[in-house]
């Protein structure tokens, strides 16, 4: 589950990682009560104004602005507040900014420069550990630097029976070119990051920037976290943040009915049980000539409700010309799933599109009588290969 | 021959009483698996489908000589449940569980890396040498005893594979649910190096998906060590682009990350990779004949 850059910097904050004083806002009066506040609280007079959504590059959009003065706060929120913001991670349309981060400037001056690096926490899925991936070249586009200087990306992996050592919190601080004061504080600060992605279950933590301030004070400028679904029982406190706003609605609905579904932009929808078998299916509708409408699992249980519902759903979307079903059975039954469509087709009225239905494993042949002599539209095969032939001559017909 | 499990394995299953493994422990004893026993913790001594329960897997594996055991145990207690099978000495131990947390699976990982054990999943439909011992959630009549062994990330993907492999006549030697956890106890090269090494396998199939590198680094062994057909299909040339919010995983995967790349870095190395998972089967036929 992603979380908001305020979400994630307050769960830093929680366990030692300094972050830049802040306060979320959904208005400009709201926007110009934080700014004042944290006036008063740090001293600051200069304000961050940053755009709350789910995606990278808000800079690049004018999702982020400094403020020099307590009216050019007010000003800004007023401008984020209700933009569709564009960034190179959202759709063309943008999304719908509601609420913006007001934060303490930390690009204050001072005895030294201010510096910018990188950091993520992350897990490194070819040994099965943790580990600290960082870069003296922060606040640009990491996977720039990865390409065009892969020597200045360092990592450091995390034994888990040991958890980061001292010596490695060290050797981050001594790559980065640290000394006196910012060297220290550098080590604290990668020693509470990983305590808080462990204590967390995160499955990414990226800081772009860290900032190592002219104080010699190290600031989290950003924080993109994500944490891990299978983990969020226990923490039921991380699990109430999801923001549904976020996240596509049709997703959402689907959710509810334990289906997993994807919208994508093509014209033929598909339904299909296990998600490899899914990917596969899309794959094999583009090489019929279509183009995948959406990912959708059924998963183990694709009883009538559950077939119906992922009909509804795979029907609002307007672009869809024809629908694929490739359900595999195995424990349950293809008969059964049969009736479910027949069913689902029955209640949802008059489907107007084709429908190719592949259903395959356990009682394959009643399920194909079933639906043959159901009296729907319903094209109807067993092996994978008739189905893409069958979609083929659907998209064809159109 | 076969690898991993065989009409000799003794079976335990851990979770046996629960639903899931009351269902599938029953499927499993049908099929002609040599099930002896099962782990519920607190109904020690008592009898379930005809075979005895125990408490702990050690007490289990005294009383029965389990050498394998599946896991239906659910995801915040199977982690534990894989490391009591490893501390038990159990050989191999397979795990159904969907959803254990990733930061488990680490010390999991840690945890059985100096065990003389395999960990086979978590999330993943098991393991099956047809004729032999049905040891997963696979439906066991698709199967026929053949010559093809069969490595996969995916559930019903494999049955696509282990359905065409019986229709054109090669059959199956053992076909193994590797699963699709981030940290998966047996990687997609571990599995091959055991088919590759298995001298009743003429044949290997490998059906990967997107993300990671293991399809690549199974690939990169297979060209060193080539002793017969590999056929190969990648899911997800379609699948939008993972929606993680930030690059770090993207630069960790490399390049050999997307369906394309790694149909590249595997038709580099020799292996036969097949556009449409409808063409696994009869790739195979041709490669074989």
């Amino acid at each position: 589950m992603n979380l908001h850059e305020f979400q994630g910097k307050a769960i830093l904050r929680k366990h030692g990682v300094t972050v830049p004083e802040s306060i979320i806002a959904f208005n400009p009066k709201e926007a110009m009560d934080a700014a004042k506040a944290l006036q008063a609280s740090t001293g600051t007079d200069k304000w961050a104004v940053k755009a709350q959504i789910h995606a990278g590059g808000r800079g690049k959009g004018g999702g982020v602005k400094i403020a020099k003065n307590i009216d050019e706060v007010e000003q800004y929120a007023q401008d984020i507040i209700g933009m569709m913001l564009v960034t190179p991670q959202t759709s063309a349309e943008g999304k719908l900014v509601k609420k913006v981060l007001i934060e303490q400037n930390i690009f204050y001056p001072g005895p030294e420069p201010t510096l910018e690096y990188y950091m993520s926490v992350l897990l490194n899925r070819q040994t099965g550990r943790n580990m600290i991936m960082y870069s003296p070249r922060g606040g640009m586009d990491i996977e720039k630097v990865a390409e065009e200087t892969p020597e200045l990306i360092f990592t450091e992996e995390i034994d888990p029976k040991t958890g980061l050592l001292p010596f490695q919190a060290r050797r981050i601080a001594f790559n980065l070119e640290l000394s006196g004061s910012a060297f220290k504080n550098m080590v604290k600060f990668v020693d509470a990051l990983y305590k808080a992605y462990v204590a967390n279950d995160a499955s990414l933590f990226e800081i772009n920037p860290v900032i190592k301030a002219a104080d010699g004070r190290i600031f989290a400028a950003d924080s993109k976290v994500s944490i891990d679904n299978n983990a969020l029982y226990r923490h039921p406190d991380i699990a109430e943040m999801r923001d549904l706003d976020e996240e596509d609605p049709s997703e959402v609905e689907a959710g509810k009915y334990h289906l997993n579904y994807v919208k994508l932009d093509g014209d033929v929808g598909c339904m299909v049980n296990g998600a490899g078998l899914a990917m596969a299916t899309m794959d094999m509708i583009k090489m019929s000539g279509g183009s995948p409408a959406n990912f959708l699992d059924v998963g183990g249980t694709a009883d009538a409700a559950r077939v119906e519902q992922a009909f509804r759903i795979i029907l609002k979307d307007t672009n869809v010309k024809a629908i694929l079903v490739n359900i595999f059975g195995g424990i349950v039954r293809c008969d059964r799933v049969a009736q479910g469509i027949v069913d689902a087709y029955n209640n949802i009225g008059e489907i107007k599109i084709p429908i190719i239905v592949r259903l395959q494993g356990t009682n394959a042949k009643e399920a194909k009588i079933l639906i043959d002599q159901s009296g729907l539209k319903v094209k109807s095969a067993i092996q994978l290969e008739d189905a893409a032939a069958l979609v083929d001559n659907a998209l064809k017909k159109i | 021959m076969s690898v991993l499990v065989s009409k000799d394995s003794k079976v335990l299953v851990q979770g046996f009483t629960g639903s899931e493994g009351t269902f599938h422990a029953s499927q499993m004893i049908e099929y002609g698996t040599r099930v002896v026993g099962g782990v519920t913790p607190g109904k020690g001594g008592s009898m379930h489908l005809d075979r005895p329960v125990f408490d702990t897997v050690s007490q289990a594996v005294e009383a029965t000589a389990a050498d394998v055991s599946i896991i239906f145990v659910p995801p915040a207690f199977a982690a534990d449940a894989i490391m009591e099978a490893a501390d038990a000495g159990i050989k191999v131990i397979i795990c159904i569980t969907e959803g254990i947390p990733v930061k488990d699976m680490v010390m999991v990982k840690e945890y059985i890396s100096n065990k003389p054990c395999r960990l086979i999943g978590p999330n993943c439909p098991g393991v099956i040498t047809p004729d032999g011992a049905k040891v997963g959630i696979m439906p066991g009549f698709i199967h026929q005893k053949g010559i093809v062994g069969i490595v996969s990330r995916s559930g019903t993907l494999t049955y696509e594979a282990v359905d065409q492999l019986t229709k054109v006549g090669l059959g199956q030697t053992t076909a193994i649910g590797i699963g699709g956890d981030p940290v998966p106890g047996t990687t997609t090269k571990e599995a091959v190096e055991l088919l590759m090494d298995d001298p009743e396998t003429k044949g290997i199939v490998m059906i990967g998906e997107i993300g990671g590198n293991m399809e690549a680094d199974a690939a990169y062994y297979i060209r060193d060590n080539f002793r017969k057909p590999v056929v190969a299909f990648i899911a997800g040339a379609t699948a939008p682009k993972g929606r993680t919010m930030g690059h770090a995983g993207a630069i960790v995967g490399g390049h050999a990350d997307t369906a394309e790349a790694k149909k590249e870095i595997l038709r580099e190395c020799g292996i036969a990779v097949v556009d449409s998972p409808a063409d696994i089967g009869k790739k195979m036929k041709e490669l074989l004949s």
